[in-house]
């Protein structure tokens, strides 16, 4: 048997360090579960300070044990390469799963054992967990708003439309990829527009817009057997004459009043509210933003005074002044200019300003992307002929905004996270109705599981986003 | 017939205070090969990156197949679809693959159908030899590879003109002789070509006639031959007895 030296543990006698290490860091990490788990502690007859540090001492030496370099087994190599690589290492990686440890069996009985769900009323919630049963009560709400109960099918459809017509795209044919952007920037938004403004807010003016529906359907289904020569006009004619007929001939307005077709119910925007005001802000706050933030970006480095002044003037300013303000004079402010008989929905200043604001970002981001392109690239887009637009279409746009997908994904996150604040004008979207909620006298002291449910929920929708800008760059990944 | 497809006369051009280009005047006939040299900071670059416009010049007049090149950019694209341009660093558009980057500028800009311009970029692809990586993206070749797309896609323009700025300064040795090659054969089929270029052995075999440029004028201009037998200035003396 080879001399044995605890300080330098080596190869020759692998088996000896292994097992007095591995019996070490076993111990300490034993000890700390007890003391977590079941609240004993067996090392309570030491001294308190060493009983305290103990796992810690006996850990690192067991670590600092098995910390041999190439000793030919796999999983101790790994574990020395991942976690153990020096006593620093090593100590803080025992730090973190102590911690771990010790935090799971409080965060274990307030979110599952010690929690209650049954029931509906607040009396139920005895024990000293979460009351889920608050969430389960005032989910509807939560979700919601103040939108009328009955009424909430509007509400799902819509959003079942839009993601139906914006996951389309994936399963385009060959033949139609290339109208797919046109789709995704022109279309899409106004189909979506129409959708929540006319459809989840109701009233008669519905019906202008239902008949628009019908009449592009029906012009699209004859329009796939329309010779290409034509379609041009087909387009431009077909769906207007259509919409006319349907409006003035078909179903002309006495025909509603005589209570033949029943007008779905009007429901203002100041009762939306809950998730799928967050969802309806953020939507047309993040698709709104990019287009004017991209043509402010351009036209911050445009060669004509006039535009690049007036971008300069608008990245400013939306920059310079805090969102809670923007938010109060588009509110209280904006109407004063108007003219009396105009008015314009609190929702839509609202989001207004929000994309105005979260445009001045996405200016500035795309700029950094526009900036980092070689001068090489402008040049050899010049030189094949292209002018300002095809230059910026074909060559330059594609590839500036692929460097910043990581930037404008952090902007749209922020701009996700930023809509709790349209409290200020009166809108309660998940957070607001969340304050609302917790101070109905009923349902007093509940703060913290609601606050705990909105986290959840934006963690979900903030990942996928991140996740799915991800994604997006490494679709588009072509270098090497 | 003198055809004269290039016509500067008495052009000057300012980088700020600094002036880059003094009392210019050249004429270019069609089908006629110049090579430009010259040491660095002489303005060779500057001078053919003026002929397409991609620097101004501040005075004189640079005439283009018959179009004045002047403040009035309305016509400026239509010259330089008819001027192609090869880089230095290949300025290839890494976003797209190499036949995208041939069909781009005949499809939108020449309006060409989508076949037609891919099989015209597959037959200028055969003609620099690298047809059979069309379908590859840019960061996956090697540079001589590269800059022989560049030349491709600049034909892909079909232009009366071809400017080559350097090709072959960013190459190591060995892919020089490729890229060398594609423009020999170039210049072999009758294209009017400027080329601005330290290869000397390149200018002996095509060039019609050599420059030589020093401190933003042209300080020698001679037939091929004339040029390299019996140089007349006692700077292109200089110049030839340390790059020969």
């Amino acid at each position: 048997m080879n001399k044995l030296n605890f300080l330098q543990p080596d190869k020759n006698n692998l088996n000896t360090y292994l097992y007095t290490g591995v019996i070490l860091v076993a111990l300490s990490i034993f000890i700390v579960f007890l003391n977590s788990f079941f609240n004993k502690d067996i090392i309570s007859f030491l001294p308190g300070s060493i009983s305290f540090f103990l796992p810690l001492i006996l850990g690192f030496i067991g670590l600092h044990l098995i910390r041999i370099d190439y000793s030919g087994l796999k999983f101790l190599d790994s574990i020395n390469k991942n976690i153990n690589t020096n006593n620093f290492n090593a100590f803080l990686s025992l730090l973190i799963v102590f911690v771990v440890i010790k935090s799971l069996p409080p965060l274990l009985s307030w979110f599952i054992i010690d929690a209650n769900i049954a029931g509906d009323s607040k009396d139920v919630c005895t024990g000293s967990g979460a009351c889920w049963t608050y969430i389960k009560i005032w989910f509807n709400r939560f979700m919601y708003g103040m939108y009328p109960n009955a009424e909430q099918w509007r509400i799902n459809l819509s959003f079942i439309a839009l993601a139906f017509l914006g996951t389309i795209g994936f399963f385009a044919t060959e033949k139609f990829k290339k109208y797919l952007t046109l789709y995704y920037v022109a279309v899409y938004p106004v189909i979506a527009f129409f959708f929540i403004f006319f459809f989840i807010s109701g009233g008669p003016i519905f019906f202008d817009f239902s008949y628009g529906i019908i009449a592009a359907v029906i012009s699209i289904i004859i329009g796939f057997f329309i010779p290409s020569k034509f379609k041009m006009y087909y387009f431009i004619i077909v769906p207007i004459t259509l919409y006319i007929l349907l409006k003035y001939v078909f179903f002309y307005e006495e025909l509603i009043e005589l209570g033949k077709l029943e007008a779905l119910e009007w429901v203002e925007t100041g009762a939306w509210g809950g998730l799928s005001l967050t969802f309806i802000v953020s939507f047309f706050c993040l698709i709104f933003c990019f287009p004017i933030g991209l043509f402010l970006s351009l036209g911050r480095r445009s060669d004509f005074p006039i535009i690049k002044y007036f971008s300069i003037g608008m990245i400013e300013f939306w920059r310079g002044v805090p969102l809670i303000t923007v938010l109060f004079m588009s509110s209280v402010m904006f109407p004063m200019f108007l003219p009396e008989d105009m008015f314009i929905d609190k929702l839509v200043r609202v989001i207004i300003a929000i994309s105005l604001f979260e445009a001045a970002y996405v200016a500035e981001v795309i700029r950094g992307g526009l900036q980092a392109l070689p001068r090489g690239q402008y040049d050899a887009a010049k030189s094949l002929g292209m002018g300002y637009w095809k230059m910026h279409i074909l060559v330059i746009l594609p590839q500036a905004l692929k460097l910043v997908i990581p930037g404008i994904a952090n902007t749209f996150l922020a701009l996700v996270k930023d809509t709790p604040l349209i409290f200020v004008v009166g809108l309660l979207e998940i957070v607001g109705m969340l304050n609302l909620a917790k101070t109905n006298p009923e349902w007093l002291g509940f703060a913290m599981e609601g606050y705990v449910f909105a986290s959840v929920l934006f963690f979900i929708i903030c990942y996928a986003m991140s996740k799915y800008s991800y994604n997006l760059e490494q679709k588009y990944k072509t270098e090497r | 017939m003198s055809d004269k497809i290039i016509q500067i006369t008495e052009m000057n051009k300012w980088f700020g205070d600094f002036q880059v280009l003094k009392n210019i005047n050249l004429e270019v006939e069609k089908n006629k090969k110049i090579v430009v040299c010259g040491p660095s900071g002489s303005g060779k670059s500057t001078l053919i990156r003026c002929i397409n416009r991609l620097e101004e010049h501040q005075q004189g007049s640079i005439i283009v197949d018959g179009n004045e090149l002047t403040e009035d950019t309305k016509d400026i694209e239509k010259i330089r679809a008819e001027v192609g341009m090869v880089f230095q660093q290949f300025n290839l558009f890494p976003h797209l693959s190499i036949l995208d980057n041939c069909t781009l500028a005949p499809i939108w800009v020449k309006k060409m159908p989508k076949k037609e311009a891919e099989d015209l970029a597959l037959q200028h692809l055969e003609k620099v030899q690298i047809a059979d990586q069309a379908n590859k993206y840019p960061g996956q070749l090697s540079g001589g590879q590269q800059q022989r797309c560049a030349i491709a896609r600049a034909l892909c323009m079909e232009p009366k003109i071809m400017l080559f700025d350097e090709p072959t300064s960013a190459l190591d040795p060995e892919m020089i002789k490729e890229v060398l090659d594609a423009m020999v054969n170039l210049a072999k089929a009758g294209m009017t070509m400027i080329v601005v270029t330290h290869e000397m052995g390149f200018a002996k075999e095509v060039a019609d006639e050599v420059i030589f440029m020093d401190e933003g004028m042209i300080v020698e201009r001679a037939e091929t031959k004339e040029f390299f037998a019996n140089p007349k200035s006692d700077r292109t003396k200089l110049f030839l007895s340390q790059i020969l």
